[in-house]
């Protein structure tokens, strides 16, 4: 079996017990990227050489006998919207094409601590914002299981690079399904923690109350992994949790007889692809045959949700984008300006593309004058109505279930052009991050040849309790997930 | 909700954000659409809801006040388009 | 025409923590631009503020201090508006949840007091510095400008008075007395010419019982150009009334060196600053035993000084405010009172030639080179008659300038007034003897030789007689000649 068809947690064993070197791990992956990448395109910039400087550090720690991390050698895909210090850090942006950070983001600091090599930096939606990975400064990614269509996005790059065997496990970050919905379309596993139990410190916001960073994998038990990894309070960030993260991997029994889990109503059924449903009936089937009992539930205020959504994200990003504005980093027009205002108009409007233009655009005008009360503060309560939706369900569900994306992997372009399509394709995930609440994809079957994902929701910090719903699933399913490129 | 060419170029100045005329009737049609959809959460009756603006409640996180090291002149100026002396050059304010 | 002027105030002052409001730069003032800074006040890609915990003490200690009622739950809110001080193109400030409201201050205008409203006071942080580059070195017809964001992120507390104020010299006691308060509080360097203490002013001028339009006057950077600014102003709006015309509603920039206010042109500017909660901060909810702990923390106010100068050491009001108006010298005031001398004797050389002398070197009157001690002793000698309090004016000057005690000044100099009496007898017999003719015009009721005579004393004596042993000698040796 060839090195880059092993689980990540498999790689770092065979490291630690000096089988195999970080060296011929971290080859073997830039074989298989050079051999696939022209096709799939999952990274924006590729850290070939840092990566095999780093494994030759790793494997002459190891041979000294000494400590190398948790997951030396380990390579891993980075999405290109954390910091990395001295390497580019684009956000699929023509603005952050030539930046450089002067700091490493928290979790891709506890990432290098751990011993795992950078691999490259993924691509993704310009600075997260979609769901098809087409909205990238760079070039779009392609879904290994069909070339042809997308990866879903925004973690695109991740995701895809994850399913064709680029890297083993990678970093997203999810602010409406952003590693949920691409881990579905690519047939790997994604979780969205709890709000606060990553740091957001180097993540480039996007829509600051909504976004974390999470795991994308090639199964559960490599999610609870890296979840450990990164998971846990970060004084540099004034929303992570002031708590120790549960020990995930050591939680993954597989026994989850007598819990309850609910079937959203809301998000499982119209609107929804019937062969997706179909599919996602199986995993359903599958649960209770692990002794799960299933009931079906209804949420009724995320009808709203993704209403409120496409106020309160686009809202905050228009402020968080605000700073890019040609002066202290990034890229400044080339025009000859009369004044600062030329000067910040042209940089703006070359620097972003034109899903960027219209989030930052209708944000702008939700928090205007006269439209506050109506749309952003309108939107916030709305957030209360889903938040105590499901504070009703978890007084009588463990989890919460419902496929991860309405569709499979849809064609390139083909939503291109009607952004509000696109934002349907993210119903389902985003009254997670409403709620602040923790979510897994694990792909659940097939439909057409394209995989299906089962979305498991959790209270806040149940990660635990929802990783081993998925492992249940994922063992009781045994699917095979090995894309055709 | 029907957005005119007027507010378009008013939020995009706020934005500031340079559009071209196509620009500006396309964003106009498309946030349209987009705010016409959103108009649904307008029907829900609020009256008795407090805004959600943090998920997870925390409150009084600090830090002590303690001096860190700053960045160098170098590495605070390496990214920009433009500096000079150490200080960020921008065209004319005003 | 029966006039009414309206004054409003918004004051800005930077809190004199040790790091910035939310990263951990130095707040030190000046230094080269950008050497202050960090991927956090720079506001790079994917940074986060976190609140410093002195910042809010600070800010809450002030609420106390203005009599606020402190919030029980507060939020920063997020300020969006495009300009190239500001690294993140938003500050972060707060709105409609600040931390304290509601609050007063009093100031004393000799014949009356007045009540100021305090509406709120809040926190914020600081932006950066434009350096405009071109001719003129301001911003008008400058070509480019530098940006420097050393000052980005110093914490701020935002102070909103009700325009309760009715007078430009009401307004420049206003800020008089809130440097104090900040002053005593230790929250504040309070230097208006450093920027550390900003003031923007409302003014409106009504005639006959109805509210004037408010102008907005802006940089004004010390005490006397908030005066001249306003009283500048006042009068404009006066005149425009009288020749029948309507006060515009803007914005008005003040011209230090011309002495003018003049419109700013707003060009490009739209404003709207779409404010709303900062979701990067979680808010601050002081529980009731942490604003105890601050209330009980707060030292003795400026006002409450004043009245127990005047009480317990029996000064004139005029003397006590300079003592306490400046903290430092009011400190330096007490802790020479407790060395044992008159208190209203230390209070006329502290508050008179000392604290002159202390302006005049721009020093502080905690580094001052004349220590208490100095000053006790100094006031000792004059009480005991060792020298005259004209000499004493020199020996401080000295002792200020050389470091040396006036103890040692008088002595290495022999300036100890002659206050032996046989010494003094004879040169006033001397006097007497070498002036028959100024003895028998004193003799004839001429007045003025007395003076001469006295002068003649001092004269021989070079200054150093005790004027009023040797004035009492000679009029008794005079009376013999009768």
């Amino acid at each position: 079996m060839e090195l880059t068809e092993k689980d990540a947690l498999t790689l770092s064993k065979l490291i630690s017990k000096r089988e195999v070197s970080s060296k011929e791990v971290v080859d073997a992956y830039l074989n298989r990227i050079e051999k696939v990448e022209p096709v799939i395109h999952a990274f924006i910039n590729l850290s070939a050489e840092l990566a095999r400087k780093q494994a030759l550090e790793i494997d002459e720690k190891l041979s000294r006998g000494e400590e190398a991390g948790r997951y030396a050698g380990v390579p891993i895909a980075i999405k290109d919207v954390l910091s990395t210090k001295s390497f580019h850090t684009t956000c699929a942006s023509r603005m952050l094409e030539n930046f450089i950070p002067i700091y490493d983001a928290t979790a891709v600091r506890k990432v290098f601590n751990a011993g795992c090599v950078m691999i490259g930096k993924a691509n993704m939606d310009e600075f997260a914002m979609g769901s098809s990975t087409e909205n990238s400064y760079f070039g779009v990614t392609r879904n290994p299981w069909d070339t042809n269509r997308v990866p879903g996005g925004s973690s695109g790059g991740s995701a895809a690079a994850v399913a064709a065997r680029e890297a083993p496990w990678a970093l997203g970050s999810d602010t409406g399904g952003s590693i949920r919905q691409p881990a579905a379309l690519c047939g790997i596993v994604g979780l969205k923690p709890t709000y606060g139990l990553v740091s957001r410190y180097g993540l480039v916001a996007f829509a600051s109350s909504l976004d974390q960073v999470g795991p994308m994998t090639l199964n559960v038990k490599d999610c609870a992994a890296l979840l450990g990894l990164i998971a846990g309070h970060d004084p540099l960030d004034s929303t992570s949790i002031p708590r120790t993260p549960d020990e995930y991997l050591s939680g993954l029994t597989g026994d989850v007889r007598g819990l309850k889990a609910g079937v959203v109503k809301e998000i499982s059924g119209e609107g929804i692809d019937p062969d997706v449903l179909s599919c996602f009936y199986k995993g359903i089937g599958a649960l209770e045959e692990c002794g799960v009992h299933v009931e079906e539930v209804t949420l009724p205020s995320f009808e709203y949700a993704l209403s409120a959504y496409y106020i309160i994200a686009p809202a905050e990003a228009s402020s968080n984008l605000a700073r890019f504005d040609g002066i202290r980093y990034g890229f400044r027009t080339e025009c000859d300006c009369a004044d600062i205002w030329e000067m910040y108009d042209r940089t703006r409007s070359e620097g972003f593309g034109g899903e960027v233009k219209r989030r930052i655009m209708l944000g702008t005008y939700a928090l205007s004058a006269g439209y506050y009360e109506a749309y952003y503060a309108q939107a916030q309560k709305i957030r209360t109505l889903i938040i105590r939706d499901y504070n009703r369900a978890w007084d009588k569900f463990d989890v919460l279930l419902s496929p991860t994306s309405p569709t499979t992997a849809f064609k390139i372009g083909e939503k291109i052009d009607d952004p509000l399509t696109m934002y349907l394709s993210d119903i389902c995930t985003i009254p997670v991050n409403l709620a602040g609440i923790p979510a897994i994809s694990v792909p659940c079957g097939f439909s057409k040849g394209l995989p299906v994902g089962f979305q498991i929701m959790g209270p806040p910090l149940e990660e635990a309790r929802i990783l081993n719903v998925a492992y249940a699933l994922e063992q009781s399913l045994n699917l095979d997930m090995r894309p055709p490129v | 909700m029907a957005i005119s060419i007027e507010d378009v170029e008013h939020v995009a100045k706020l934005a500031r954000i340079y559009l071209t005329e196509e620009e500006k009737e396309m964003f106009r049609k498309q946030l349209s659409d987009v705010l016409e959809h959103a108009r649904v959460i307008s029907e829900v009756d609020t009256s008795t809801v407090e805004p959600t603006s943090h998920a997870i409640p925390l409150s009084n996180v600090t830090r002590e006040d303690e001096v860190r090291e700053s960045l160098t002149v170098e590495e605070a100026t390496k990214n920009a388009p433009w500096s000079d002396g150490g200080a960020f050059t921008v065209p004319k304010i005003i | 025409m029966d006039f009414e002027t309206i004054i409003g105030l918004e004051i800005h002052a930077e809190l004199s923590t040790k790091s910035k409001m939310f990263c951990g730069c130095s707040t030190v003032f000046g230094g080269e631009p950008n050497t202050k800074t960090c991927p956090v006040c720079l506001g790079h890609p994917g940074t986060l503020p976190v609140a410093n915990r002195k910042a809010i003490e600070y800010a809450i200690l002030l609420g106390l201090a203005l009599n606020c009622e402190i919030a029980e739950r507060s939020i920063f809110h997020r300020k969006n508006y495009f300009y190239p001080d500001m690294p993140k193109n938003y500050q972060i400030s707060q709105y409609d949840i600040p931390l304290s409201r509601n609050g007063f201050l009093e100031i004393d205008m000799g014949e009356y007091k007045r009540r100021v409203g305090i509406i709120r006071v809040h926190l914020e942080e600081d932006t950066g510095k434009s350096i405009h580059v071109g001719e003129s070195g301001r911003i008008h017809g400058a070509e480019r400008s530098l940006e420097d964001f050393n000052r980005a992120g110093i914490p701020l507390v935002e102070i909103v008075t009700e325009p309760d104020l009715r007078s430009p010299e009401e307004a420049r006691n206003f800020m008089m007395e809130l440097r104090a308060v900040l002053e005593y509080l230790g929250i504040s360097d309070c230097k208006m010419e450093e920027g550390s203490l900003r003031c923007d002013a409302n003014i409106s001028v009504g005639v006959g019982g109805s509210r004037g339009t408010k102008v907005e006057i802006k940089n004004m950077n010390s005490f006397r150009a908030l005066q001249r600014a306003l009283s500048f102003e006042e009068k404009r709006q006066r005149d425009v009334l009288l020749k029948g015309g309507i006060v515009t509603q803007e914005t008005r920039h003040w011209d230090e060196a011309a002495g003018i206010t003049h419109a700013l042109r707003t060009k490009e500017e739209a404003f709207d600053y779409r404010y709303f909660p900062e979701p990067d901060l979680v808010p601050i909810e002081p529980d009731p035993p942490w604003v105890e702990e601050l209330r009980r923390s707060l030292p003795e106010m400026p006002a409450e000084r004043l009245r127990r100068f005047i009480s317990e050491y029996g000064l004139p009001k005029d003397i006590a405010k300079v003592l306490v108006y400046d903290k430092k010298l009011g400190n330096f005031y007490e802790e020479t009172v407790r060395k044992g001398e008159n208190p209203i004797e230390i209070a006329k050389w502290v508050a008179g030639d000392l604290a002159g002398l202390l302006n005049e070197a721009s020093i502080d009157a905690d580094l001052s080179p004349v220590r208490p001690g100095g000053v006790s002793e100094l006031v000792h000698l004059v009480e005991s008659g060792v020298i005259s309090g004209r000499m004493a004016k020199d020996v401080l000057k000295e002792a200020f300038e050389s470091g040396e005690s006036p103890r040692q000044i008088v002595s290495r100099k022999g300036l100890s007034q002659i206050a032996d009496s046989n010494e003094i007898l004879a040169i006033v017999k001397q006097v007497i003897k070498e002036n028959p003719q100024a003895v028998s015009d004193y003799l004839d009721g001429k007045e003025q030789a007395l003076k001469y005579l006295m002068g003649q004393v001092m004269k021989l004596t070079r200054g150093k007689a005790n004027p009023k042993m040797a004035s009492e000698m000679l009029v008794e040796a005079l009376k013999m000649r009768e």
